[in-house]
């Protein structure tokens, strides 16, 4: 059991580390926290230094789920369908107050945190969120990934 | 369009195989969003395609629809002011300042002449960042990314300055009804300088790389276009408008704060595709910066460095004193403070708001020295007190980065608006996004909307 | 011309249908009988002095919590007109009661129109006679009532509508 688990726990690490430092994000980009998610995938805030550079427009394509921006009733079944259509290993990021709360939002029309739909990994607060929080919220994302163990 | 070959069929047909003819009535269709990566927002196209040309579009908004107008109802007139932020929340100082200026208007107050200016400099600054997104983002949608990080870089220099001022990169509620928040900093002006520098450059830049080059030129000559008639007819203003030979710019038909005191040329261009469009905001990018220089240069109330030497008391002694109760004096007394803060000491308070007690907030020393400013603090704060206009209703116009940006309010003497309305810039070109795409190819359908530089916020309220 | 003028124009010419006209703030606004709209319409765009071309917006407002205005007619249906080779404003209003609102539609006149109409019909319920395609466009299909209205509370949640099968 001993050596087993030592290793297990090294592929464990192994892939956590693979996986942490490969982010395929998939931007769901709705309102004015696109604005700071572009200023944090640009060159000054620079995301791609911690490998998640690429965004790829395709739920089959990506693997972390960046809900980007207020989600409203009408769009909460397409938010829906992108997770499902994400296959494992998949993580969503709620980026903005709005996604994690519904943010001032208080309405008729917003979906009152995006966790009342999807299961979501890291919250980061702050209408918009400064990139260096973003960052921050990714890194944390990273710690989460790289502890993850494999079931076999 | 297929030209028949000598055998009697045409080289679609040919090519394709069988009944695969224009006509046969076959289409296909495709849903453009709501989730795409055109990043400009949440929008939904369904197009029937006939090979790759559209043959109808249907256009579906809301998905962002936050209930802006009726969440004004809710608070009192300065808790508006965030809501404003979120509208066209690439350029939200000129959200702020016309929601505030519809206020005034019902309210019946003038602002002061810095105010105004100061009210000039931070709109023009927050049109080049919303122009420099649209065409950035456009431009990265065709495949030029290296034009998008370029001017997101110019972008984050603006927004430094914006921080500066407000104290927030993008959310900034700066607008206050009857003023601003508070002065601008020491220094700024040196600052916009620096700034507008490199902005030039890399607008100079961008020129090199977009303006004459023929994978650019050939994907947004001669596609979207509008004739003037139609423009007009579907309510279209702002770049758009102006791309097709109308040069109506309510800066100049309603001139307000400050945009009859400066000199600045309205561009307009002739054909009304999205080479017009573009060419009509990257030269309206240059005439901002312009009118923004001339503003800071001409601005009253004195040179920005106020001279702070002497001040006995520091804020937070000041603030504590006032609390405790050991007010005599303190009304003379005058505090250490950047001019950047709320709340700001008296001189520097009068310079950027209204001299009307029933509308702006008084100065800290007013507030902690006296008791009738602590009075007039909490009439104006308090549920059920609050900024009181007349019954009635006022309608102001601005030119936001996408055209005519109006607000509508109507008061029913209460402290709370009874009906806030936003006119949307971007509403007609996106109701006319249909006629635009209809006849091009699918790939057409990507540089114009682009180029309409549709805004959630602004759209869906 | 200026604001006065042109509601004298309007008046001059519609002494039926034009209800009552005032300049709040410089704004030069008209009060138009709802049967008599389309043609005041017709008569602001075509008539090269008034040459109003540009509808530059479509709302309404809900007067049910008005002080002094409880009783009267609920909606106001109003339309922003501007005029570009004039450079001059007008705003018209028409009032229709909470169970006959019904007014006619501008979409002939100006394709803009559409949307607008649709959006009043949407947050206010407010019916278009003559519209196309009169259907929501900021609420999901399956929204039941009018949001902006006075008596929608701001958080009334409706039932989540799920991804379709």
């Amino acid at each position: 059991m001993g050596v087993g688990s030592f290793f297990t726990s090294k592929l464990d690490e192994a892939i956590g580390w693979a996986r942490k430092y490969s982010i395929f994000q998939y931007p769901f980009v709705t309102a004015c926290c696109g604005m700071e998610y572009m200023a944090t995938a640009c060159s000054h805030y620079d995301v791609d230094r911690f490998g998640a550079g690429l965004p790829r427009f395709s739920p089959r394509q990506a693997d972390v789920l960046f809900v980007v921006g207020t989600i409203s009733h009408k769009m909460a079944p397409v938010l829906k369908r992108i997770y499902d259509q994400m296959t494992e290993p998949k993580w969503v990021v709620a980026f903005g107050v709005c996604t994690c709360t519904g943010g001032f939002y208080d309405n008729y029309a917003t979906v009152q945190g995006i966790d009342t739909i999807i299961p979501v990994d890291v919250y980061i607060p702050g209408c918009p969120p400064r990139p260096e929080s973003v960052l921050d919220g990714l890194m944390k994302l990273q710690d989460k990934i790289a502890a993850q163990t494999q079931r076999f | 369009m297929p030209e028949p070959t000598g055998a009697g069929v045409t080289t679609r047909e040919f090519m394709l195989g069988e009944g695969s003819g224009t006509g046969s009535g076959q289409t296909l269709q495709v849903g453009v969003g709501p989730a795409h990566p055109a990043m400009h927002g949440i929008i939904r196209i369904t197009t029937e395609l006939d090979g790759e040309y559209i043959r109808k579009a249907d256009v579906e908004i809301g998905y962002l629809h936050r209930a802006f107008e009726k969440d004004c109802e809710v608070g009192g007139y300065n808790n508006a002011i965030p809501y404003t932020d979120r509208l066209n929340y690439v350029s939200p100082l000129i959200n702020n300042f016309a929601y505030a200026s519809a206020v005034e208007k019902l309210l019946g107050i003038e602002v002061t002449e810095r105010c105004r200016y100061i009210r000039t400099v931070m709109a023009e600054i927050s049109r080049v960042c919303d122009h420099l997104t649209c065409v950035g983002a456009s431009a990265m949608e065709l495949g030029a990314f290296t034009v998008f990080l370029y001017m997101i870089k110019a972008r984050e220099y603006l927004w430094e300055l914006v921080e500066d001022v407000t104290g927030a990169r993008l959310t900034i509620s700066y607008g206050r009804v009857g003023g601003v928040k508070a002065d601008l900093p020491d220094g700024f002006a040196a600052k916009v300088t620096s700034a507008f520098k490199q902005t030039r450059d890399v607008l100079d830049e961008v020129h090199r790389l977009l303006t004459g080059n023929r994978i650019f030129m050939d994907r947004m000559i001669g596609v979207g276009a509008l004739t003037r008639e139609e423009t007009i007819a579907w309510g279209i203003t702002g770049p758009l408008l102006r791309a097709v030979g109308v040069g109506y710019d309510v800066r100049r038909a309603s001139p307000h704060w400050a945009y009859d005191r400066v000199e600045f040329e309205v561009p307009t261009q002739r054909d009304g595709d999205n080479y017009a469009r573009y060419l009509v905001r990257m030269a309206e990018m240059e005439q901002s910066m312009r009118i923004a220089e001339q503003a800071l240069s001409a601005m009253p109330g004195g040179p920005i460095n106020v001279d702070f030497a002497g001040r006995p008391l520091d804020p937070a002694a000041y603030v504590d004193q006032g609390k405790q109760g050991k007010t005599e004096g303190l009304l003379l007394v005058p505090i250490r403070l950047s001019p950047n803060l709320q709340g700001q000491n008296r001189p520097a308070w009068e310079r950027v708001n209204a001299a009307d007690k029933r509308v702006v907030l008084p100065p800290k020393e007013t507030t902690y020295g006296s008791i009738e400013g602590l009075m007039n603090h909490f009439m104006l704060i308090m549920e059920g007190y609050g900024i009181r206009p007349p019954m009635g209703e006022a309608y102001f116009a601005s030119e936001g980065a996408n055209g005519e940006l109006g607000f509508y309010v109507i008061s029913d003497g209460s402290d709370r608006p009874y009906r806030v309305r936003c006119r949307p810039p971007c509403l007609p070109p996106v109701a006319a996004l249909s006629r635009m795409i209809e006849g091009e190819m699918i790939a057409d359908l990507v540089p114009t909307f682009g180029s309409v530089n549709m805004i959630g916020g602004e759209l869906d309220r | 011309m200026s604001g006065s003028e042109i509601l004298q124009r309007l008046r001059d010419r519609f002494a039926v249908g034009v209800v009552e006209t005032h300049e709040q703030r410089g704004d030069a606004t008209a009060v138009v009988d709802r049967g008599a709209l389309l043609d005041v319409l017709r008569f602001c765009r075509d008539e090269p002095a008034m040459g109003f071309d540009m509808l530059m917006d479509l709302t309404a407002a809900d007067y049910l919590r008005y002080p002094g205005r409880e009783d009267g007619p609920r909606f106001e249906v109003v339309y922003l007109l501007h005029a570009l080779p004039h450079n001059h404003r007008v705003r018209l209003k028409v009032r229709v009661d909470e169970d006959d609102a019904v007014v006619p539609s501008a979409v002939d006149l100006w394709p803009i129109a559409n949307w607008l109409e649709r959006e009043v019909w949407d947050m206010f319920g407010v019916r278009f006679a003559g519209h196309p395609d009169l259907r929501r466009l900021l609420m999901y299909e399956e929204f039941v009532g009018h949001p902006l209205r006075k008596d929608y509370p701001i958080n009334r949640r409706q039932p989540l509508i799920g991804p379709k099968a």
